[in-house]
């Protein structure tokens, strides 16, 4: 199982997605100029800023040269998953339904948060039982989800403790297939007792079983 | 030709940049602003504005949660498109 991980001009979590995805398989970065997705099983958009969320949070990287390749191998069912800024750009680019905008409280959060499992059949999540809870940590300025009608909600901060005034305290979603999933919180900061919780491995874990059932 | 793209929160979406400000004037002795809704502004050069839309559309605007309207310094050119202002989707 190879994984990529994108790194557009403004990432900052590559790295610490390359290394989530390491515990778990084989992993490299893929560069956002390069259409060549290398052969990688599965693809993570990671944290950050990318193109310094100039106009809108996730705005110019959904055009991308790399983009293109990451929305056509999540049209062929491969697995893609993106993480705050990455949810971002997956939203813009129409992989996944919605829009993240700015917290209600105006301030940038970065915090430690419960985070409810509720659907376990997605790429990402078939490691978890559905009321799973994940302590993983949050960072970010605009990640109150809005869209219209039901997405397909796949993770909810616990405990009604919605920290950004996202819709239905929805902290993550799928497309209709499940093969791409995007959610604000950070599973690849939560991947060692070092840093205080191993919840977010299973996220990772679950892309691997799926890739060699 | 010179052409302004006003950019706003959608309708029945919450603007919390609106309600910080609606707020903060009134602390300085402003009264009786309501309303108050924070967008952007984006100036362009094009040579054919009839683009535009599509520009708006694919990025200066993300039609899902914002509203936009195209101000051409001259005129509204023929067959330019009226203002947009769509309720937001439920």
């Amino acid at each position: 199982m190879r994984f990529g991980v994108v790194r557009f001009p403004g990432s900052c979590d590559e790295v610490d997605a390359l290394q989530a995805c390491e515990r778990v398989g084989q992993a490299e970065i893929l560069w956002h100029g390069d259409r060549d997705l290398r052969g990688v099983d599965a693809v993570v958009i990671p944290g950050g800023f990318s193109y310094g969320d100039y106009l809108r949070v996730g705005a110019i990287a959904r055009f991308s040269p790399v983009m293109e390749s990451v929305v056509a191998f999540a049209h062929e069912g491969g697995p893609v998953l993106g993480i705050c800024n990455g949810f971002q750009v997956l939203c813009e680019a129409g992989l996944l339904p919605g829009a993240l905008l700015p917290n209600v409280g105006l301030r940038f959060l970065c915090r430690q948060l419960d985070v409810e499992v509720v659907d376990a059949g997605t790429a990402f999540t078939g490691a978890f039982a559905p009321g799973d809870v994940l302590s993983i940590p949050a960072k970010h300025q605009a990640g109150r989800y809005y869209a219209p009608g039901e997405p397909r909600v796949v993770f909810r901060y616990a405990h009604d403790a919605n920290p950004n005034g996202s819709s239905n305290d929805i902290a993550g979603v799928a497309n209709e297939a499940g093969n791409v999933v995007g959610l604000m919180p950070h599973p690849e900061h939560a991947v060692d007792a070092l840093t205080g919780s191993t919840d977010g491995l299973k996220l990772f874990e679950s892309a691997v079983a799926l890739a060699s059932a | 030709m010179r052409a302004r793209v006003l950019i706003r929160p959608k309708a029945g979406i919450l603007d919390p940049q609106g309600v910080a400000v609606e707020r903060a004037l009134p602390a300085l002795g402003f009264s009786g602003v309501a309303n108050v809704h924070v967008g952007r502004l984006v100036e362009l050069d094009v040579e054919d504005p009839g683009q535009l839309e599509a520009m708006c559309e694919k990025l200066l605007a993300n039609p899902l949660i914002e509203d936009y309207e195209i101000v051409h310094p001259g005129g509204k050119p023929p067959g330019d498109p009226p203002l947009r202002s769509r309720p937001a989707a439920t």
